[in-house]
């Protein structure tokens, strides 16, 4: 059914609809609407069995879940920014038990300074969980990707995170089909776990493992994620037979025949991208687009095989490996055939909610189109700010913390959009 | 409390006497069909009395629902000693995750079991550490949330698996590693820890109780009550370690027996905020007695400097004795 509808509450209903039986709650901008949106089902009956619990932290909120899916149970929960890395024990122990949680993360940017906005910097840091990490590009595929997490999640026996670019998508009210519960039912099975806590069978889940299985243990985590990249596009084949449209999979291109370069990002930006693509198509330049819907597992040979015509790449990422560059373009990086000697740029955009604007866009691809863009870009970064702080700090010992010195030379400016 | 007193008990054990019982007044240990949750085979210290208080603790709950339990463990000695992999102790479902987050598993457990309309119990253990300090955030919130579970923590007053590190229920003037017997004021600190049966209580939950490797009918009877009742309910038992203490690993239950009669562990019970039954003492001993013994004492009683530690310490238990009303000229311990 056709809904314009909040981001937050076209995932909720359709978690909803995924008929969770024990949800967590924990209260964090820019997730809060979701869970919100949960409790408000689950109390008025609509979602009906369902335990939703009301935790006292993050660290708590993934715990429970912990419990509540190794007692057979389908859990679901929602985090974001500080929350996930409250919780980073606890999403370890997840993946490493072998739980098929479905989470959602509405990605915020990671204090200090503390900042509600959107960047990809919390799912990003988690990118070595064991977690299968899918991104959404729209709020319809945000909602659509949660019906395949569950499925995908219990297949495979491990948990997936879906996330969906904060503000950005959550807050923002759109055009969302939302499927029926006969879809979701005939699509999504029920759960049946592979270890689960029963007196009539007894079993011992989380004992303490040594160097004789360790390796081992870790390895079929990894054999999964690679199974995973087999199942993924399965799930979005038979995901788009049963709703009729085009939702997840591994990679997704975008006019990326003859394209000599390639812009490759994760979630919400695709969008702007595309449309500053189009505008360059149209003025004859051979750039596509590959968006990345999963990030873990990572598509190297998807990625590879998309970009063997590539003679130049940028991946504009909404997070930084401080002290080193780009996340998701290192490994980009290390998909990419090396015979081919593609030239690559990592551009750090959008964080802590930068808007990222078509025009700084055009004017980056355009760089990277003409081969005199850098290995490392800072979208917009107002360097006269930047030279005005070092110097400050080179000329006082007690020069203060750095961000209020930044606020207080550049004024009460607000959001500014470039 | 629900138990028959045994009065039959020789040097001063309460156990002997049990066999004289009728059946169905026994301990859930003397049963043949106990559950043997806890099975031997384990890797715990001889005379370690976070085994003992767990199998009998755990058995009675076991009896209790009928063995349609399951168990939710923190990181620790319990943990590590009873599941090196590929083996298990364990004769009950069991899942240990993290140190700081056996309550939450617990109400995840919990509210599974609810979703799913089954009737299966759900407890959660740990010791100290992973109680009273790093899974205190998570216990406070399992216990104001009421959720369905009987917490159990094993207190042996200090972190033990990792090396006999202080913890916020280490007594003061205990030697560990972190408290060293030093300086001017050797080992723990005074006027720190926290009492958190108290602070139990003071959640309001239907049951709190405390208990010792001493008392076994008493903890049976306690977890038994417990798993009587729904909602958060929690029971601390104080288990000596012979690594941490240093102490005789045969001394573990006269060294329980003697925390309980100079007053420095109060054993009581209640709930909803009040405290509803104390376990007597017939008079009470000097706490030399108890510290005396152990190790992690030994620096006071080096030379005369330890007498007003000493004393210290035995006005807390005095204080204890004053506030639960512990002493009793008729009572049975």
């Amino acid at each position: 059914m056709l809904k314009q509808i909040e981001g937050s509450r076209a995932v909720a209903e359709t978690v909803a609809l995924c008929r969770p039986e024990v949800v967590c709650a924990y209260p964090i901008s820019p997730q809060t609407h979701i869970v919100e949106a949960v409790g408000e089902l689950v109390k008025s009956g609509a979602l009906a069995p369902c335990e939703y619990i009301n935790v006292e932290s993050e660290f708590a909120a993934m715990s429970v879940a912990i419990g509540a899916s190794a007692a057979g149970a389908r859990a679901y929960t929602a985090t974001a920014s500080q929350g996930l890395l409250f919780m980073v024990e606890a999403i370890y122990n997840a993946s490493g038990l072998g739980l098929p949680i479905v989470m959602t993360v509405a990605n915020r940017a990671i204090g200090a300074p503390i900042n509600i906005w959107n960047d990809h910097s919390d799912a990003l840091s988690q990118r070595d969980s064991g977690w299968i990490q899918l991104f959404a590009e729209t709020n319809q595929e945000a909602a659509d990707l949660h019906i395949q997490a569950f499925r995908l999640a219990e297949a495979l026996c491990l948990p997936v995170m879906v996330c969906m670019d904060g503000f950005i998508l959550t807050h923002a009210y759109e055009r969302v089909d939302l499927p029926t519960q006969q879809q979701v039912d005939a699509f999504l099975p029920r759960y049946e776990p592979r270890q689960v806590l029963d007196p009539l069978d007894p079993v011992t889940i989380g004992a303490m493992v040594g160097p004789e299985a360790f390796t081992e243990v870790r390895y079929l985590a990894h054999y999964r994620q690679e199974q995973a990249l087999e199942m993924i596009p399965e799930i979005a084949t038979n995901f788009t037979a049963a709703f009729g449209r085009d939702s997840g999979g591994l990679v997704r291109p975008y006019r990326l025949e003859d394209a000599e370069t390639v812009v490759l990002a994760l979630g919400s930006v695709l969008g702007t991208i595309k449309d500053v693509i189009d505008e360059m198509r149209d003025a004859g330049v051979k750039i596509g687009v590959l968006g990345i819907v999963s990030y873990r597992p990572f598509p190297a040979e998807a990625i590879r095989a998309a970009m063997s015509h590539a003679k130049r790449w940028v991946v504009v990422e909404k997070a930084l490996a401080v002290g080193m560059g780009g996340v998701v373009s290192t490994d980009v990086r290390m998909a990419l055939d090396p015979a081919l000697h593609q030239v690559g740029t990592a551009a750090i955009a959008g964080l802590g909610g930068r808007a990222i604007t078509k025009d700084s866009l055009r004017r980056l691809f355009d760089t990277v189109v003409d081969g005199t863009a850098e290995p490392l870009h800072f979208l917009d970064l107002n360097l006269p700010v930047v030279k005005h702080e070092l110097e400050r700090m080179g000329s006082l010992r007690r020069s203060g913390p750095i961000a209020e010195n930044l606020l207080k030379h550049l004024g009460a400016v607000a959001a500014r959009i470039a | 409390m629900g138990y028959t007193p045994v009065k039959f008990y020789q040097t001063g054990t309460h156990t002997i006497g049990n066999r004289l019982l009728p059946a169905d007044a026994r301990t859930v240990q003397s049963d043949d069909d106990r559950a043997n949750a806890l099975s031997c085979g384990h890797r715990a210290c001889q005379g370690c009395g976070e085994a003992l208080g767990a199998r009998y603790a755990v058995d009675a709950a076991m009896r209790a629902v009928g063995g349609d339990l399951v168990a939710a463990n923190a990181t620790g000695c319990l943990e590590v000693f009873s599941t090196p992999y590929p083996e298990t102790s364990w004769q009950i479902p069991w899942i240990h995750s993290l140190f700081g987050n056996a309550p939450a598993i617990a109400t995840g457990l919990a509210a599974a079991m609810k979703a799913k309309g089954k009737a299966t119990r759900v407890i959660a253990q740990g010791g100290d550490g992973g109680t009273t300090d790093i899974g205190f955030g998570c216990l406070s919130g399992m216990f104001e949330r009421n959720d369905d579970v009987l917490y159990i923590c094993y207190d042996n007053e200090a972190y033990m698996n990792t090396g006999v590190q202080r913890s916020s229920a280490t007594p003061p003037a205990a030697r560990t590693a972190t408290t060293p017997a030093l300086g001017a004021a050797p080992g723990n600190v005074f006027g720190q820890g926290k009492d958190v049966p108290r602070i139990a209580l003071a959640h309001e939950i239907p049951y709190v109780a405390t208990a010792t490797v001493a008392n076994l009918r008493d903890l049976e009877a306690k977890v038994t009550h417990a798993m009587s009742l729904h909602g958060a309910r929690y029971i601390h038992v104080l288990v000596p370690c012979p690594l941490g203490w240093g102490t005789a690993s045969h001394d573990t239950i006269k060294i329980a027996r003697l925390a309980v009669e100079t007053g420095l562990f109060p054993v009581f019970e209640g709930g909803n905020g009040d405290v509803t039954g104390v376990l007597k003492i017939r008079a009470k001993r000097p706490v030399e007695e108890y510290l005396k013994p152990q190790k992690r004492f030994a620096h006071l009683f080096k030379d005369a400097t330890g007498a007003a530690t000493i004393a210290r310490l035995q006005a807390i238990a005095d204080r204890n004795i004053a506030r639960y009303g512990l002493i009793d000229p008729a009572a049975e311990v």
